[in-house]
């Protein structure tokens, strides 16, 4: 057991969050969609915890807390994935290796247990960093 | 009575089904019913019209933080004081609107002297890059469903992303050639994920995300005679399966590859793009191949041919010197002018990069004057000085969208917007006048 791990991220269009986008991003479909990380269900072992808790990601650009679930459409051992999202862009590298497009695919991020931390809304993720964000009310 | 609109094209992904049915309303303004359309296309179709909830005027930002509703005319001057004022101004976007939109963001941005983007620069933008270098040996979907017994999927989840490509062109469907469907061809699936796609191949490579050049390269020695000199093991691949496959491959009658953001956004971007294209070429010495990318929105492919006809270039445009143009991803793309900080206005077209951008650069452009023009509510508009609701083009707009194949498709409405609120080409044009207006002024 270890108390956080190193994967190796990617992030990609899924048919649950297309759906959920088109119903709208601040609603709580999206959320229900994308607010999660798809991982190998040995590497969630391995941090101590079981299925549907949320765990904190750390990339060399950000971090966001989202729940961690085995994928169904698999991921081996080290590879994670959050679906194209808000959240995944919270920890998504802007360097684009002088193409344009950022690091979509293939960057390291740690991955520790967060079970008492809260998942933050779309617009919460958005609006708080750019300095917007006035809470719930 | 209910109306039924026939061959009617989907809004949503690249493969531009244009054989939906959609049932409209007495009044011609809401949507009641659609067929043969994805899950994703359903809530396109559902949102159009004059529904509750669809936002009919633009919202300016205020002191306070809150949103305030302003006139068309309000929104119109402001967007272009904005562009008049502003240095070097970012337009971006364009993967849900018309070519006659994109026209009319080219004409406002050679005007303003910035920079205009499409979605390819975050997406299929290596594509751009490999297909400058090496060609792009393609075909038209319709030759995939009639001809080709072999397809592969490298990087590319048609399932989620694409949800009607396998049914209507190349898996499923009954082609001149290929008359007993799915059972006439191969599928061959290379992905890091066991995909839903990849539970219908044939074949599945679950290669090492990263490295599927050396998958490519392994295949080009098998076309080229050197099997015996790959590894035993290429990118988690056992190197009999790799010439299971590349027999499977040049023994076909009609090969097409299909790839995705798979390889476009993994390391390597462009030149994994350049090899499979290589690769393509090479199995032209054995069997019929050809390749095609996965191109994501509706439209996306529209704004390449537009500008690429008007300006010679598909994306990453910097019209700042107004006489003349150039074309520099990694350092004229959205992104990296962004992070650069190099922009001091930005126009979200058609698209959300609120989003859809890595969180620091849309810090970056948040620093400055930030307007989005979108028929929604979305993460974008949420954070914008200025939201400029427009029509849904295909649903309450119509006009021309490319397929990812490069076929020219005339969209049409099906429903009436809500009144008052323009399509993104009659906003560009107005927002140009009013430019031109103000130049006349002394604006400045």
């Amino acid at each position: 057991m270890a108390d956080k791990i190193l994967l190796n991220m990617i992030t990609q269009r899924s048919i649950e969050e297309g759906i959920a986008m088109e119903i709208g991003k601040p609603s709580p479909e999206y959320f229900d969609a994308c607010a999660l990380i798809e991982m190998n269900e040995d590497d969630i072992k391995e941090l101590g915890i079981t299925p549907n808790t949320n765990v904190k990601v750390t990339s060399e650009s950000g971090e966001v807390v989202v729940k961690a679930i085995v994928a169904r459409q698999s991921c081996y051992r080290g590879l994670c994935h959050i679906r194209q999202s808000v959240w995944a862009n919270q920890v998504v590298p802007p360097r684009t290796q002088s193409t344009g497009e950022p690091q979509y695919s293939g960057f390291p991020v740690i991955v520790e247990p967060a079970p008492n931390e809260r998942i933050k809304s779309a617009l919460e993720c958005v609006q708080g960093a750019v300095g917007l964000w006035k809470g719930d009310e | 009575m209910p109306k039924v609109i026939k061959n009617v094209g989907c809004p949503y992904c690249g493969t531009c089904c244009d054989d939906v049915e959609v049932t409209v309303s007495d009044d011609g303004k809401r949507v009641l019913e659609v067929k043969n359309v994805c899950a994703i296309g359903t809530q396109i179709f559902m949102h159009g019209g004059d529904h509750e909830g669809r936002i009919k005027l633009p919202r300016m930002r205020q002191p306070d933080g809150s949103m305030k509703d302003v006139s068309f005319e309000e929104a119109i001057d402001y967007t272009a004081k904005v562009l008049l004022k502003a240095k070097k101004p970012l337009m971006y976007g364009f993967g849900s609107t018309n070519c006659e939109g994109h026209a009319a963001a080219a004409r406002v941005m050679e005007r303003s002297g910035g920079c205009l983007d499409n979605c390819a620069s975050i997406c299929h933008g290596s594509s751009f890059l490999a297909i400058f270098d090496n060609g792009y040996p393609s075909c038209t979907l319709g030759e995939v469903k009639n001809r080709a017994d072999v397809v592969v999927f490298w990087g590319s989840n048609p399932a989620h992303a694409h949800p009607r490509h396998m049914s209507r062109y190349s898996i499923f469907p009954r082609g001149f050639f290929t008359g007993k469907g799915h059972n006439s061809r191969t599928v061959i699936v290379i992905d890091p994920r066991y995909t839903d796609t990849a539970r219908v191949a044939d074949h599945y490579l679950q290669v090492r995300q990263g490295h599927d050049y050396e998958l490519f390269d392994a295949f080009r020695m098998v076309c080229h005679g050197h099997e015996d000199d790959i590894p035993d093991v290429v990118a988690n691949i056992p190197k009999e399966k790799i010439l299971e496959v590349a027999e499977i491959i040049k023994n076909a009658r009609y090969c097409n590859f299909f790839y995705g953001m798979g390889l476009c956004h993994s390391d390597g971007r462009n030149h994994n793009i350049d090899i499979a294209i290589s690769l393509t070429r090479d199995l032209n010495e054995f069997t019929k191949c050809t390749i095609m990318a996965m191109r994501g929105h509706y439209n996306i492919t529209g704004p390449g041919a537009v500008w690429s006809w008007q300006f010679g270039f598909p994306y990453c445009l910097d019209l700042t010197k107004k006489t003349m143009v150039h074309m520099n991803p990694g350092e004229t793309s959205s992104v990296d002018l962004a992070m650069r900080d190099e922009v001091d206005a930005f126009i979200n077209i058609g698209t959300d990069a609120g989003a859809h951008f890595p969180i620091p650069a849309v810090q970056h452009l948040k620093k400055h004057p930030f307007i989005t023009v979108d028929p929604h509510i979305n993460m974008a508009s949420e954070i914008s000085d200025l939201h400029v609701p427009v029509k849904i083009c295909g649903v309450d707009d119509g006009g021309i969208v490319y397929r990812m194949d490069n076929v020219p498709i005339q969209y049409r409405k099906v429903v009436d917007a809500p009144e008052g609120v323009p399509s993104d080409e009659e906003f560009l044009d107005a927002v140009y006048n009013r430019m031109v207006e103000l130049e006349g002024d002394g604006f400045l």
